[in-house]
């Protein structure tokens, strides 16, 4: 036996688990009231400098990372493993032992409990009983015992480690957190349309973190209900890895990109006072896309073009504008026209006529995260799950049939017990019965 | 017939059932108890309709989703999860007491939906963040769990009300709520249900979470009272499993339980700010 001392007992007990999950709650609690993690001064305006000061000693404005509260997850975690290491070897004993070794005085007291006599031999009952229990499904071992024949037949001894599954879920589930904590990284990054990303900028402290590969953004393109609420945001990125192409994706929230390790989140998205305006000369084919800002001239020399935006309706709750545009090729009087968004407009010159379409310019924001634990919480978490419906639905049934020779009949006792949900098992337990009661060939009567 | 109409159908019917439940508790009125039964499943059969046809309705107007994403749906939805698990356990416990002690949770739930002008029935576009197949999976296991909690609540305040009872009057109105010892299990039976599907609950946002914001567990007032909910149901599993509580702690228990539950599911919309804003509306 382990030399146990109060010590010991005290991290195994389900007192501190109690304690546990009571301060837990408790905490969690305030940092639900108590806004986290704003600026020093929010706190100081809100409660007052001394109240503020007690905060910031307390690490209440991060309470859910301060040392006082990582402390209690590992008390959590250190009771969690004690009190397993505590009581498994008791159950590893109940789930292996020996129950063929089960004192015949001990199966008298048992409940539910039924016992027969017949007038058949010994032998004859045994393969009888044997036959009956293989036809209810219980698979029974045998053994002589006490001068009669013991039969033993059990169902799911394993769920007693159930409730062990669970706590050891939520181990792997710390353990997954604390993965994540150390080797991962979250960030994020506004990237404009056209524009290429190396790095990304971590969380809390906003440090650069290079990504070893390029990601370029193609497009952002957002999208409205008839309501003008907003339908979907789309980001259109490329990976470039050494120079190669290697993969191509349109993420909208809910649907990252991942590559290698790290994963690429719709978040966010900034819009820009300017547009993509794209020219193409519809006899030549060639064509060139400007980002041009209101009020500013652009040139295509090789075109002999010129044109800029003079004047423009905003964009609307649906994203709806106008751009008036000026437009000169050199030849003639200058065009000057209104290009609706997301439509093509085509402007006849002499030379030739010219396709004009636009796109306001978005920068779109991503959440950038790579988290190597996230595989085990998720592994913690199925198991937390099979665990719980292991430890509350399924029970270790067993049940003992004892066969003996006494003054020339032949006794049978049947018990069972079962670690929970009697009433189930006490329905098995008489339909047995009632099987053996019907069989013809042992012919029993109550005793 | 609109889906409007069948849950405003649904909202009387289960109002009746919710009378005819107490009625049959108060006046020990038993010959009724078919009309209850039968009535209270009609009333599911309606709620079943109802959101069938919202989500019908929801596809004719071109942007189809489930019928989960705000206030007013997921009130149906929590009415329609407390009906069908209460018609379960009246069928395993063949006792309709019971109904006069969880009915009235699904009428006020369906009640509050409908009358509450804070709350619009018109159905609304999804925003970009519920767009996922993970919407069906969190709401329908969160509001299962939340169905059971209210159906232990129920429990746990009948067994305060019968162990007042002190047995010296056979003929008391309390000698038709089931033995203690009944009660005590149910109320056990089914919070050992709540928290399979609470947990389910949370591992499922966690894993939704992580999908959209690439963050599992983020400590967001949502997140963090359904844990403190957690907390308060697994304290109660472990007093009994190993310190043999029942009886009033842990209908006590189931009351403290199910207030934690309202205040995840409604007060922190309105009262803290994170990331289930949408849930407001």
């Amino acid at each position: 036996m382990k030399n146990k001392n109060s010590f010991w007992e005290f991290f195994a007990s389900v007192k501190l688990a109690l304690f546990c999950f009571f301060t837990l709650a408790i905490a969690s609690i305030l940092g639900t009231i108590i806004p986290q993690g704003k600026e020093s001064i929010f706190y100081i305006q809100k409660y007052g400098e001394g109240v503020a000061e007690v905060f910031r000693l307390l690490d209440v404005p991060n309470m859910y990372s301060s040392w006082w509260f990582v402390s209690l997850l590992s008390l959590f975690s250190i009771n969690l493993i004690v009190c397993s290491i505590e009581r498994l070897p008791t159950v590893w004993k109940l789930v292996t032992m020996d129950n063929l070794a089960t004192k015949v005085n001990r199966l008298e007291k048992m409940t539910p409990r039924m016992q027969f006599g017949t007038a058949k031999p010994l032998q004859e009952v045994a393969v009888e009983v044997e036959q009956t229990l293989n036809n209810s499904g219980w698979k029974p071992s045998r053994r002589e015992t006490d001068g009669g024949t013991l039969f033993f037949s059990q169902k799911t001894p394993w769920v007693r480690f159930g409730v062990y599954i669970v706590h050891f879920s939520i181990l792997v589930i710390f353990a997954g957190a604390i993965i994540g904590t150390f080797f991962g990284y979250k960030g994020s990054i506004m990237a404009r349309e056209r524009s290429t990303f190396s790095q990304f900028f971590k969380f809390p402290d906003n440090a650069r973190q290079p990504l070893g590969f390029d990601i370029r953004v193609n497009e952002f393109e957002l999208t409205h209900y008839d309501t003008g609420a907003p339908k979907e945001y789309r980001s259109d990125l490329t990976v470039i890895d050494n120079g190669q192409e290697v993969l191509h994706k349109s993420i909208v929230v809910n649907d990252p990109l991942d590559y290698k390790g790290y994963t690429f989140y719709q978040a966010s998205y900034q819009a820009s006072d300017e547009y993509w305006v794209t020219i193409q000369n519809q006899n030549t084919g060639l064509s060139r896309t400007f980002q041009a800002r209101p009020g500013v001239e652009l040139k295509w020399p090789e075109a002999g073009i010129t044109f800029g935006i003079i004047n423009l309706m905003d964009p609307d709750q649906w994203g709806r504008y106008r751009l008036k545009i000026w437009f000169s090729d050199g030849k003639g009087e200058p065009s000057v026209f209104w290009l609706d968004g997301e439509t093509v407009v085509s402007v006849e010159r002499l030379d030739a006529p010219y396709a004009f379409k636009s796109k306001q310019v978005f920068a779109t924001g991503l959440q950038v995260a790579k988290d190597p634990g996230v595989w085990p919480v998720y592994i913690g978490c199925t198991l937390m799950l099979i665990g719980l419906i292991v430890a509350f639905f399924l029970s270790h049934k067993r049940l003992w049939i004892y066969i003996k020779e006494d003054e020339n009949k032949t006794k049978i006792l049947v018990t069972g017990s079962t670690n929970k949900n009697k009433a189930g098992f006490e329905n098995m337990f008489d339909a047995l019965i009632e099987k053996l009661e019907d069989n013809e060939n042992l012919k029993l009567s109550k005793e | 017939m609109d889906s409007s109409k069948l849950l405003g159908i649904t909202t009387f019917i289960y109002l009746f059932s919710s009378v005819i439940y107490l009625i049959i508790f108060i006046f020990r009125v038993k010959k009724i108890g078919l009309l209850a039964t039968v009535l209270t499943i009609i009333g599911l059969l309606v709620n079943t309709a109802g959101i069938g046809m919202r989500w019908l309705e929801s596809y004719q107007m071109g942007i189809g989703h489930a019928p989960l994403s705000n206030m007013y749906e997921s009130l149906v939805f929590f009415a329609w999860s407390i009906v069908l698990l209460y018609i379960f356990v009246e069928f395993i416990y063949k006792n309709k007491v019971i109904g006069a002690f969880a009915l009235p949770f699904a009428f006020v739930s369906m009640a509050y939906a409908s009358l509450s002008p804070q709350f619009s029935d018109r159905i609304t576009p999804l925003v970009p963040a519920l767009q996922s197949n993970w919407l069906i999976a969190h709401v329908f296991t969160c509001f299962i769990g939340y169905a059971a909690f209210a159906v232990a609540c129920g429990t746990g305040i009948m067994y305060l009300v019968k162990s007042r009872d002190k047995g010296d009057s056979p003929n008391s109105l309390l000698a038709t709520l089931p033995p203690l010892k009944v009660i005590d299990d149910i109320t056990h039976k089914v919070i050992l249900f709540g928290f399979i599907w609470l947990s389910a609950g949370i591992i499922s946002g966690a894993v939704w979470a992580n999908s959209a914001w690439g963050t599992y567990w983020s400590w967001d007032p949502k997140e963090t009272w359904s844990l403190i909910t957690w907390f308060i149901y697994a304290s109660a599993l472990h007093a009994r499993f190993t310190r043999g509580w029942g009886g009033k702690r842990i209908a006590w228990i189931s009351i403290l339980g199910f207030l934690a539950v309202v205040f995840t599911y409604y007060g922190v919309n309105f009262l803290l700010s994170g990331l289930h804003s949408y849930g407001a509306s």
